[in-house]
């Protein structure tokens, strides 16, 4: 069930993000709220985000190496950089996407 | 009430267990691991952790019908894969068949930030597809410890372990959990807190440059298990463990008799040789003809149809044939018949477990009913007296009850008690030949003895050995003055005892004839007195007669006269 989030302002590079959950979990919902939040408030780019399901589609945690959840992969630009937790730490979040850099905010 | 009978009931049930097909493990552990709990294989670096686990799996899909899922989270599917190779395991092809899942579980610390809260249930998900893709009865995790590692919150790891632990145990799951051996406890992450059921520690060490791998079972809830250390080793054919606890004095005992392959020496015990399945010493000093007694024994054996089993610690199976063959004896015969399996190495080569094993591996193939040891007494130089002692022990013990006849040749050196041998053993051998040298008049001859033969009446004579070309002949030896005779002072003697012999026949010869004469005269004389008697009883004979006729005529004239008389 991918859900899509655009930024209004013309994008300066498109950030592709992939959040994968298990279930409806307090912990999963918690990651997708504070994705939603964290992509609005830093609109400054395009965002495309999925959301990936593993209760549903189990053999993509083989494939894409999944261990914990929630994990966000930034697969896009690369290099591929991967974000475990309920992504409730925001400037955590932010650096690990290298959205802003670390002295930044 | 009915509960709680019920509760008692449950508990009765003894401890299930899924044997791990691995050589020896199972008698240890007395038939595998517990089945559906987590067993937790723990030792350094490289001591063999992983190809526990993997042969577990492996054999259970094999050879118990067990899938298995391998979550490896150190090294790739084809790392792997290639590692067991060398043991004949082909998990690709197993992996194919669908007895067999590999997931490869990367966790890289450098690539992942965290950021609030998390659990595993990725891994749970990626397991139980994997469970359930096969219909999986096994579980391994190689090493389940990476995973601290790859996240930073121990306390969230934890909550996890314990989950992981509780889910597999309540699927039934077979688990071998590996992890490396922590400072002074078993597992760096002390994950034996979370699963106590089986703890199993691997070790190896090196003494002298040699390796030993040891394998010990610590713990093992709700079971009777072997408590020492107990060697393995990892060939070609993949892990076996040495199985003999404890040396039980029960074995079944034979009647038979076999030949010792020397005719002289089987008279010397009862006319019949050694029983069948007892321990045999050959002991003696260098060049004294030990390999060549064992040589014998070997000869006879595959004369009688017998397999038999030859390790050599000294010379090559084709130098002690061309050796034996001098005496003849032809051992290239019986190894072209494929009865004798003459196998040599080095003692050096490995340490005493694995020498141990090998021989061990080589009885399980060969099946031979003799096995000679050529000489046992080199195998200290790679290991302690007192771990050849107890080699040699769980040896003869395992050959006993099997009933194979067994044969070491044991050196004693120049220096050492002749009745001595180096490594003690001579009180668990149940016949002990005893070979030494006799110097005597510049010469140095070969003598034996039977020092003992449990159950038998056996010679107490010290017999010459000569080696001749037709094998081994026993002369007995002279026991004089000087000591023992033996070489060309027994040949003096001999001839010494010949000259006599001779000298005493011709005495009694002229006596005979000398008596025989004198009974010829005597004969002779009685003969003449015997004429001499007829004629006087003749002579008696014709007076009586005389006599008589003229008493009759006496009487006839008184008759007459009377007649004479009364007519008047």
């Amino acid at each position: 069930m991918p859900s899509k989030s655009k930024a209004k302002k013309s994008p300066k590079s498109t950030i592709d993000l992939r959040l994968y959950v298990a279930g409806q979990t307090p912990k999963s919902l918690a990651a997708i709220s504070n994705l939603k939040k964290i992509c609005d408030d830093h609109s400054d780019a395009a965002y495309h985000i999925e959301v990936i399901d593993l209760v549903k589609n189990p053999a993509l945690a083989r494939d894409h190496q999944i261990v914990a959840i929630p994990t966000l992969v930034r697969s896009l630009p690369v290099p591929i950089r991967k974000i475990i937790g309920d992504l409730s730490d925001t400037d955590r979040v932010l650096v690990g996407l290298q959205i802003v850099g670390p002295g930044a905010c | 009430m009915a509960k709680k009978t019920k509760q008692r009931m449950r508990e009765l049930v003894p401890l299930q267990k899924a044997p791990t097909g691995i050589a020896g493990l199972d008698e240890i552990t007395g038939g595998g691991l517990p089945q559906g709990r987590t067993t937790i294989v723990c030792g350094g670096p490289g001591c063999g952790k992983t190809m526990l686990g993997i042969e577990f799996l492996v054999r259970g899909a094999l050879e118990f019908n067990e899938p298995g899922v391998l979550m490896a989270f150190e090294e790739t599917p084809q790392d792997i894969a290639s590692n067991v190779a060398s043991l004949g395991f082909d998990i690709e092809k197993l992996a194919a068949e669908k007895k067999l899942f590999l997931d490869y579980i990367s966790v890289e610390p450098s690539e992942v930030a965290e950021t609030g809260d998390y659990d595993l249930e990725g891994l749970f998900i990626r397991l139980q597809n994997a469970v359930e893709t096969i219909g999986a009865k096994r579980v391994m995790f190689d090493t389940v410890e990476a995973l601290f590692t790859g996240f930073a919150n121990p306390g969230i790891l934890r909550a996890e372990f314990r989950r992981l632990f509780r889910w597999l145990k309540d699927r039934g799951l077979t688990t071998v959990l590996t992890a490396e051996r922590g400072e002074g406890t078993l597992t760096r992450q002390g994950l034996e807190e979370y699963v106590s059921d089986c703890v199993i520690l691997l070790d190896h060490r090196i003494k002298d440059q040699i390796s030993a791998r040891r394998l010990r079972v610590v713990k093992y809830r709700g079971t009777k298990h072997g408590a020492d250390e107990y060697p393995f080793l990892i060939d070609q054919r993949g892990m076996s463990v040495l199985p003999i606890t404890a040396l039980q004095l029960k074995h079944e005992v034979s009647n038979e008799r076999i030949s010792s392959g020397v005719a002289d020496l089987d008279e010397m015990l009862e006319g019949k040789g050694y029983y069948r399945g007892s321990t045999i010493l050959l002991s003696g000093t260098a060049g004294s003809g030990k390999t060549t007694l064992a040589a014998s024994l070997v000869d006879a054996t595959c004369r009688r149809g017998e397999r038999c089993l030859y390790i050599d610690f000294e010379e090559s199976p084709q130098q002690v044939a061309r050796n034996m063959k001098s005496v003849g004896i032809d051992l290239g015969q019986w190894s072209d018949k494929g009865l004798l399996f003459h196998e040599a190495w080095r003692p050096t080569q490995f340490g005493i477990e694995m020498h141990l094993l090998r021989i061990y591996k080589l009885i399980e193939e060969v099946k031979p009913q003799v096995v000679v040891l050529d000489p046992i007494t080199n195998l200290i130089s790679s290991s302690s007296e007192k771990e050849v002692y107890s080699m040699l022990l769980r040896l003869i013990d395992s050959m006993k009850s099997t009933g194979i006849t067994a044969a070491f040749v044991s050196l004693t050196g120049g220096s050492d008690s002749l009745e001595g041998t180096n490594i003690g053993i001579s009180s668990l051998t149940d016949t002990w030949i005893l070979l030494r040298d006799v110097e005597l008049n510049g010469e140095r001859n070969r003598c034996l003895y039977v020092l003992k033969s449990r159950g038998m009446a056996h010679s107490n004579q010290l017999r010459e050995f000569v080696l001749t070309g037709d094998g081994i002949q026993l002369v007995p030896a002279y026991i004089g003055s000087g000591g023992v005779l033996t070489g060309s002072s027994r040949v003096a003697q001999e001839a010494k005892e010949k000259a006599d012999a001779l000298l005493r026949q011709q005495e009694a010869q002229a006596n005979r004839l000398r008596i025989d004469r004198r009974r010829l005269a005597l004969q002779a004389q009685l003969e003449s007195l015997k004429v001499e008697l007829a004629d006087v009883e003749r002579e008696a004979a014709e007076t009586g007669l005389e006599e008589h006729q003229r008493e009759a005529e006496l009487k006839l004239d008184r008759e007459r006269m009377a007649e004479s008389r009364g007519s008047k």
